[in-house]
């Protein structure tokens, strides 16, 4: 019998592969270069995206807003960062302070933070709808070839979302703050007494969110070249769906980064796999619920043996 | 000053009514007052569709921290859409809409507390991965044109009655229904239980499962009843339909005085808190807002009625 703590690590890892298979056999074709390029081109915002999510849920929070501030990144980055770069830079800065700030106030007056990003997702759907009330505005040539940058054998998107997930692994899972972080998720009273300070904690990890939010609207932006205040409203579902299916769990501050970043290149795939399939476009939430689940109940199979064993 | 101050703690649904009331005066003194009237009928109006999804949610926020439905949106749509298929602009085939519609909205509840159940997730989680199932299934059984309501349907939805909404009175003895069975029965009294220590629950002897999945069902219910009157008063159902309500169940209920932190529930609270929300956007509108500006204020109030309430949770 493989050790059942074994199998959950290497679950992400599977469902990858399992998807991976599915699409080559499908359509051979993907196997290559160019195809994987293209297939994948889209996970690398998904991939930071999924990042930001996971630091809010490392400290038992869930960001519903992720997605819309994802969109007003774009905007901000294709109207104001493009016209007059040093107001841009500024406004994205006050973005990532504006999360930390959240993450005091959630703390602070200990707020559930679902409501409070329910809010906060209306507020950065207005600044962005303000600033740019149609599509529009113009991505920084900088950033188009940032996207656009084609690496040698190895497709870009493979190549950013292992560096990506190397980095934040080295720093939530091998740093002494990445493990005060988790344990906030864990244990908050135990660190609490132990000297931590929470509140601390919970604003570096909104920031750090906010970042990779910034990140992944910028690489966005690089993709699409013109901007939307809606473009990326699926975001927040994606990049919970990326946590999940990379084997975070949504208490105690179980997560891992490689198997967000892994669980975001899934997702990316299964939504290129399901055309391929020619399953009709109605279909397309309802099938990545459909392997939302699968993979929950099997992780729940494994956990039930683990927990006999 | 203390004891009125005590007495006000008693009665969290009060702030609701009075932010209503601020935000009503402020809309009627920059017309002048002409139109109060209307404003605030209209409110009723609107008002009720979200005061029938924040009773599902309230009840599902009550059993306790992490559990939110975020399914009703998507249960809602397909309920409007199944009932609009099978009514078919049909008056006889009104009941049988309905009954369909209900019945697939029930099916809903029942897969959200299987999920619960069997997969040991956070209800948000499962309630999250269920909803994109129904909106698939919304969606893919919409496809098409939009089909409109029986005329009776229609006219049940949108009819007035000495000036108040129909729809609007039978929502408020549904209203008083739920109230009455929060307070004085024992499925009521179990929710509340639940909310506020499980375990002590389970241990005195309450079926913690069965209200559970009660609950899960109730909110899907009337999501469900909600997309189908919904659709009748819009003239048809539309696949955007619920998207409105996601926030706005929630807010109801947390602006309504009820505990986030589960334990507490409060039906009053809910249409204070209903009426305050549409009012503001109506305000915001009579200012020349943006929809920019209106959704900015929109998030912010939420939050910053959340804030101050929050502080509350901490000292039970």
């Amino acid at each position: 019998m493989i050790n059942p703590r074994l199998l959950r690590a290497a679950l992400p890892f599977l469902s990858l592969a399992v998807v991976l298979g599915a699409t080559f056999y499908v359509q051979p074709r993907t196997m290559s270069y160019f195809g994987l390029n293209l297939m994948l081109q889209y996970a690398v915002p998904i991939a930071l995206a999924t990042i930001a999510q996971m630091f809010i849920i490392t400290v038992n929070d869930l960001d519903l807003s992720i997605g819309p501030f994802v969109g007003l990144v774009g905007v901000i980055a294709a109207t104001v960062l493009n016209g007059t770069p040093a107001l841009g830079v500024a406004a994205l800065v006050a973005c990532v302070l504006a999360y930390g700030l959240v993450g005091a106030l959630i703390h602070l007056r200990s707020l559930p933070s679902i409501v409070v990003t329910l809010g906060l997702s209306f507020v950065w759907l207005g600044i962005a709808v303000m600033i740019l009330p149609s599509p529009g505005g113009k991505a920084p040539p900088l950033l188009r070839s940032i996207m656009t940058f084609s690496v040698p054998y190895v497709p870009f998107p493979i190549v950013a979302a292992i560096v990506i997930g190397a980095i934040v692994h080295l720093a939530l899972m091998t740093t002494s703050f990445g493990v005060i972080a988790r344990g906030a998720g864990g244990n908050p009273k135990a660190l609490t007494r132990a000297g931590w300070s929470m509140l601390q904690t919970r604003v570096v990890m909104y920031m750090l969110a906010g970042l990779f939010g910034v990140l992944s609207g910028l690489s966005l932006l690089g993709l699409t070249t013109s901007a939307d205040a809606h473009v990326a409203d699926r975001y927040t579902l994606y990049s919970i769906a990326g946590v999940i299916l990379g084997g975070g769990e949504f208490i105690g501050g179980r997560v891992s980064p490689m198997g967000a970043v892994v669980g975001a290149l899934t997702l990316a795939l299964a939504g290129a796999f399901l055309i391929f399939l020619r399953i009709s476009p109605d279909w397309q939430i309802g099938a990545q619920g459909a392997i939302l689940i699968v993979v929950l109940a099997m992780r729940a199979l494994i956990t039930s043996r683990e927990a006999r064993s | 000053m203390t004891a009125l101050r005590a007495r006000l703690a008693t009665l969290p649904w009060l702030w609701s009514f009075a932010a209503a009331v601020l935000v009503w005066g402020l809309a009627a003194t920059v017309t002048g007052g002409r139109g109060a009237g209307e404003i605030l009928t209209s409110a009723l109006a609107f008002g009720t569709f979200t005061v029938i999804v924040g009773l599902g949610q309230m009840l599902v926020i009550t059993t306790g921290p992490g559990n939110v439905d975020l399914s009703i949106p998507a249960t809602m749509t397909l309920s409007g859409v199944i009932a609009m298929k099978v009514m078919d602009t049909e008056s006889a085939r009104i009941l049988l809409g309905v009954a369909a519609a209900l019945g697939a909205s029930s099916i809903v509840g029942v897969v959200n507390y299987v999920l619960i159940r069997l997969l040991r997730i956070p209800p948000i989680i499962a309630t999250l991965s269920s909803s994109f199932l129904v909106l698939s299934t919304a969606i893919s059984y919409g496809r098409g044109l939009r089909i409109k309501p029986p005329p009776p349907l229609a006219d049940f939805a949108t009819v007035r009655l000495g000036g108040l909404p129909l729809v609007t009175i039978a929502i408020l003895i549904l209203s008083l229904l739920i109230a009455l069975v929060l307070k004085r029965t024992v499925y009521g009294r179990t929710v509340a239980a639940i909310g506020q220590n499980e375990r002590a629950a389970w241990l005195a002897g309450l079926d913690v499962r069965r209200t559970r999945f009660i609950t899960y069902v109730l909110s899907a219910l009337l999501a469900g009843v909600c997309g189908i009157l919904q659709s009748g008063f819009s003239g048809g159902a539309a696949l955007n339909m619920g998207d409105d309500f996601l926030l706005a169940s929630i807010a109801v209920v947390v602006i309504g005085g009820t505990s986030v932190a589960g334990g507490r529930g409060n039906v009053p609270g809910i249409w204070g808190a209903a009426l305050f929300m549409f009012l503001l956007v109506t305000m915001l509108n009579i200012f020349g807002a943006s929809p920019g500006i209106r959704l900015v204020m929109t998030g912010l109030i939420i939050i910053a009625v959340i804030t101050a309430a929050g502080g509350e949770t901490q000292t039970r």
